[in-house]
């Protein structure tokens, strides 16, 4: 076969792609350096640096990128841990495993604007919500969640939301364990905390370490659930970088500070893609 | 079975359920109260039993031409998936089975362009866009999710081609398949599985965008994310028509998912996990 030929078929999507990544970069660099104020058209020219200083000095900046980072290390570590539970669970057969295991995985294939309206209404309004009513039925005073733990709330409905995907995987991977090997360590004696340890955790490294890749890529850019639920408030309680960047464009319509913050997403992006691209390339490598 | 295994299974039926049961809850919820009226939808203490009502899908298609939304979803989805494909197959082929130097750079460089937050590329994307009158069309949106879809797509073709052994392509290559041949007679059904993992979480992926379609789209192009989104202001803050609503947009998707659950654990794991 001719040699042009895989490349030519690898052409059309490499070359979308990189316009897809370098047109509206391209763009980015531009703006970030003009004055560029939807509000203000008149006043525009080149001002060198000042948009990123005014994005990087802004007060929610800080509180940005640690609810980022915090959102995404809770996020993945809950649901790893969690989901290998309820894999572990449901792994050995019982009366109506198939339906369970519908039940468990449902959330994940409900968009995420849903999500965020129900559990922002039904299940976390502090008067009428169902979370709401169980802690009046504990004599307990109801939380308001979106105002006193916003961050954690969202953390919450992300959670509840990505669960099912780890939990599915995990139940996949648990179904080629060997065993013949499981029921050799349980001749020899081994407890079932020794099992978890020398058998099922290393035989889920790998589909840990896709979880962990496939979540990172979604859960850095986390908008939708942000934007539904607490609007990144309040004050600056619930924004990450996403939606810091959001803000600057959509509500104070400032292109160029938006452009700014997002080339420092662009940063950040690759700072995770570098741990990323190690775990992974360790990982799946065949 | 002795007594203990016998106990140990009445308790992980149980545990089992309970979980299930708790985690599905906020689901069953708005199920139920799509169904309720609005004052049963906020009585305090929630109403388990009451006599359902259709009343709120009804008032949801009069006010919002729920099938004009439910079409340009089912279409940029569709439209966005197939699109995919074509761009994503012959790469996944031609990087899978022509194995180069940078073959291993393109394929992180391509995952690498989907980690940066969307809302970086909001503005630009926004300025062109409206400059191309792409703005709230549904081909403007079917480019937009093919384009953050592919290197998903790409990735999870690529690893269930690498599947495939590289000489039952030769073979066919030496009896004179073109290349054309090939695709069609040999690569085709071995990867059938493959192309409906991809295809079917592109799906999931597309129908469920928020993002974009709530930037870029608006009364024409709208999609069932957009919709929803239009019930959660204050003034039209109805929980029994939101939940109904919600439950028109979630529907077709999650009985999908269900049937496709098997596949879309294949290809999401890149054929890492068996």
């Amino acid at each position: 076969m001719n040699r042009f030929i895989p490349r030519i078929l690898l052409a059309p999507a490499v070359l979308t792609l990189f316009l897809w990544m370098i047109v509206p970069l391209v763009m980015s660099i531009y703006f970030s350096v003009i004055r560029y104020n939807l509000m203000q058209p008149d006043q525009s020219g080149f001002i060198g640096l000042e948009n990123f200083e005014y994005f990087i000095t802004d007060p929610s900046f800080g509180t940005a990128v640690s609810n980022t980072l915090l959102l995404l290390g809770s996020v993945i570590v809950l649901t790893v841990v969690v989901g290998i539970l309820l894999a572990l669970l449901v792994d050995a057969p019982f009366p109506g495993r198939n339906i369970v295991r519908i039940l468990l995985i449902s959330p994940f294939f409900v968009m995420p604007t849903v999500n965020a309206l129900l559990w922002k209404h039904m299940m976390m309004n502090p008067i009428y919500g169902v979370l709401a009513q169980v802690w009046i039925f504990f004599g307990a005073t109801p939380v308001d969640w979106l105002t006193d733990w916003p961050l954690w709330s969202v953390i919450l409905i992300v959670t509840w939301q990505w669960l099912p995907f780890a939990t599915l995987i995990f139940i996949t991977a648990l179904q080629s364990m060997d065993r013949e090997q499981l029921e050799a360590s349980r001749m020899d004696g081994a407890t079932y905390l020794q099992q978890l340890r020398y058998l099922y955790i290393p035989h889920l490294g790998r589909s840990m370490a896709v979880v962990v890749m496939i979540e990172m890529i979604f859960l850095l850019s986390v908008f939708a659930e942000i934007y539904t639920t607490t609007g990144g408030g309040p004050g600056d309680a619930s924004t990450n970088v996403a939606f810091l960047i959001f803000k600057q464009a959509l509500l104070n319509f400032d292109a160029g500070v938006a452009s700014a913050g997002a080339l420092f997403a662009v940063v950040l992006a690759n700072i995770a893609g570098i741990f990323l691209i190690r775990m992974v390339g360790k990982n799946l490598d065949k | 079975m002795n007594t203990q295994n016998k106990l140990l299974l009445y308790v992980r039926t149980l545990a089992a359920w309970g979980v299930a049961l708790l985690l599905f809850f906020p689901l069953g919820w708005l199920v139920l109260t799509a169904f309720k009226t609005e004052l049963q939808a906020i009585a305090v203490p929630p109403l388990l039993l009451f006599t359902p009502t259709l009343e709120n899908f009804t008032i949801v298609e009069e006010r919002s031409d729920y099938l004009l939304y439910a079409q340009n979803s089912l279409i940029t989805s569709v439209a966005s998936t197939l699109l995919g494909l074509a761009l994503a197959f012959p790469a996944a082929y031609s990087m899978a089975f022509f194995k180069g130097k940078y073959t291993k750079d393109i394929l992180m460089w391509m995952l690498s362009t989907k980690m940066m937050p969307a809302v970086g590329a909001l503005v630009p994307i926004y300025v062109l866009a409206q400059n191309s009158g792409l703005l709230d069309t549904r081909t403007g949106l079917t480019i937009i999710f093919t384009l953050s879809n592919l290197p998903i797509m790409v990735w999870m073709l690529y690893s269930q081609f690498k599947e495939i052994p590289g000489e039952i392509l030769e073979a066919a290559r030496m009896d004179g398949a073109t290349l054309w041949q090939e695709f069609r007679m040999v690569l085709l059904p071995l990867t059938l599985g493959g192309l409906a993992s991809t295809g079917l979480l592109c799906l999931v992926l597309s129908w469920n965008e928020a993002f974009w379609s709530l930037n870029l789209s608006a009364a024409k192009a709208g999609t069932l994310a957009t919709l929803i989104a239009s019930y959660s202001s204050p003034e039209g803050l109805f929980w029994a028509k939101l939940s109904a609503a919600s439950f028109m947009a979630i529907a077709p998707i999650v009985v999908f998912g269900w049937f496709s659950q098997k596949q879309l654990v294949q290809g999401l794991t890149f054929g890492a996990v068996k």
